[in-house]
């Protein structure tokens, strides 16, 4: 249960497929145009349900509540040893290997 | 949508009419003179609000680079102009600030800006700064609900400035909702394409000059600049005209996106850039008018002296040397420029000077390593090898040596040619005055447009 005052983020179906626009590509028609905004509970709700939020602009937005204290959860993701190694191997390019320490 | 040049007068303050001429042809320059802000007028705006007076930096390693591994020796000299020293980390936030001034000034209580990239965060930051409210409309989530990494950072940053942001799954009805929302809040449209955002960028093309000839003594030979929307090439040429620099070359640059369809649900999440590249780089330079305005104040191909693409895999590769040689950690959008400008360099003498126009600030999200494990994860395989083997959504190919980066030239004749057609498609054939128009508009001459239109009307084309 998501209590009033909390900062959720909602749901909202904007176009139904088949409200979609002529001119996209197939694969995007078949999907319904969904958005999701944030902002702050404007009564207890639960995950699921419909819920009222205020957003920053002071705007009322009614959707389906999917998320409390919603995360951001994009990080700086795995390392990738080709792009090291591409580093590497341009440093001993310009510095001349192991034998060239540049000081 | 009846109602949609009436919402678009209301929330811009601009009567196009009264430029219009009934036909292709439209008074640019007067355009960007009644309705945009001289240029001392706008470095007076940048100034109070923290915009601009960018560091230029000399890519002195990357220089030196280019000179061992260029097939004659020699390679010029490489400068990038830091535009991350901006306050939300980006040049676009020149062309938000004389956005955000003219609501301001012009008592709009908010903007509005549908964009996923740099320019949200920019328009939201210098929002904050003149305490106007602000909402970014964003294209954001495949119908999975997934996002790329770079554009969901991007809406942390705006939201970090108090920013609403509305996200959105793929499509263009994204302007349905632009529009909508423009309706609801009476909020200025902070849109890329007005004369104020495009006046804005100016003052970027006049810093280069001015700062590479106080550093060494002449203007830039060639200016490299991502190209997308049109907006940073035209501001930048102007801007370099401005100061005097008549025979700088400005050159466009964008990332090879062929293949994939930008409002495509399943493409959305297997490309990497999400700027930058052909998917706006080819359609806003044969049709610029395609904008949320009725005349597109961007209008690239007026300016361009070439054209080129580079691949994915470069500009992550470029993106890495950039931190392992120079110690800069930038984009890598910004980047796109980069990498052409170290492979045009090699096409140069020593003593010529390639300015790379922007940086763009980077971290989690934007950071190349959280773009090519995102990448992997949606079935993009990332490889070593030869980056002319590159697919785009199938895979990206980082160079094996850096001889490999490449600026592959795009035949600039033939965007002008399908602006021209593009233009007779939309108005009719071209008077007299059009055709005097479609010279400038193109960089070309009344000669030029004229063949071309024959050479159209033979091919049956319009």
């Amino acid at each position: 249960m998501a209590k009033k005052g909390d900062w959720v983020k909602i749901k909202q179906i904007v176009l139904e497929p088949h409200e979609r626009a002529e001119n996209i590509p197939e694969d995007t028609k078949k999907t319904p145009l969904t958005m999701w905004v944030k902002g702050i509970l404007m009564e207890d709700a639960e995950i699921g349900q419909k819920a009222k939020i205020k957003t920053f602009t002071g705007r009322i937005v009614e959707g389906i509540l999917v998320e409390e204290n919603p995360r951001h959860i994009h990080d700086f993701g795995s390392p990738v040893p080709e792009l090291i190694k591409a580093g590497m191997k341009a440093r001993e390019i310009l510095y001349g290997g192991e034998g060239n320490e540049q000081v | 949508m009846a109602r949609k040049n009436e919402i678009m007068k209301k929330s811009l303050g601009i009567d196009y009419e009264r430029f219009e001429s009934g036909s292709i042809a439209f008074d640019y320059e007067r355009m960007m003179r009644e309705t945009g802000y001289s240029l001392e007028e706008i470095i007076k705006i940048q100034r109070e609000a923290n915009v601009g007076n960018t560091p230029l930096i000399e890519l002195k390693n990357l220089t030196e680079l280019a000179r061992k591994v260029s097939p004659t020796g020699k390679a010029a000299r490489i400068f990038i102009k830091d535009e991350a020293c901006n306050p939300s980390g980006s040049f676009k936030e020149r062309r938000a600030s004389v956005s955000v001034y003219h609501a301001k000034k012009h008592g709009y209580k908010g903007v509005i800006a549908a964009t996923s990239g740099n320019y949200g965060a920019a328009v939201a930051s210098q929002a904050a700064m003149k305490g106007l409210k602000c909402i970014v409309v964003q294209e954001a989530y495949d119908s999975r609900g997934i996002g790329q990494p770079e554009i969901l950072e991007k809406g942390r940053k705006c939201e970090t400035f108090g920013a609403e942001v509305v996200q959105l799954t793929v499509g263009p009805e994204l302007f349905y909702v632009n529009l909508m929302l423009l309706e609801e809040t009476g909020y200025f449209n902070a849109s890329l394409y007005t004369p104020f955002g495009i006046a804005g960028i100016e003052t970027l093309g006049y810093e280069i000059a001015n700062q590479v000839k106080e550093r060494t003594g002449k203007f830039p030979d060639v200016v490299v600049v991502t190209h997308a929307g049109g907006g940073n090439l035209t501001g930048t040429a102007r801007g370099l005209i401005k100061a005097g620099a008549l025979d700088t070359k400005v050159y466009g640059v964008s990332v090879d996106l062929t293949g994939l369809h930008m409002a495509s649900d399943t493409d959305f999440n297997r490309k990497s850039f999400t700027t930058g590249h052909t998917g706006f780089g080819i359609p806003f330079a044969t049709w610029p008018d395609r904008a949320d305005v009725p005349r597109n104040a961007a209008r690239p191909l007026r300016y361009m002296d070439g054209y080129y693409l580079v691949k994915q895999g470069e500009v992550f590769y470029m993106t890495e040397l950039l931190a392992q040689l120079e110690g800069l950690e930038r984009g890598p959008a910004g980047n796109t420029s980069l990498a052409a400008a170290f492979s045009l360099a090699q096409q140069m003498e020593n003593d010529q000077i390639i300015v790379v126009q922007e940086t763009e600030y980077t971290g989690a999200g934007k950071n190349p390593t959280a773009q090519l494990t995102f990448a992997k994860q949606n079935g993009v395989q990332v490889l070593v090898g030869n980056p002319d083997e590159e697919v785009p959504g199938k895979n990206i190919i980082l160079p094996e040596h850096p001889s490999m980066v490449k600026a592959r030239e795009v035949k600039l004749d033939n965007l002008k040619k399908s602006y021209i057609r593009n233009c007779i498609q939309h108005f009719g054939m071209p008077n007299e005055e059009d055709i005097k128009f479609l010279a400038e508009d193109t960089k070309s001459s009344e000669d030029f447009v004229r063949r071309t239109i024959e050479e159209l009307k033979n091919g049956g084309l319009v």
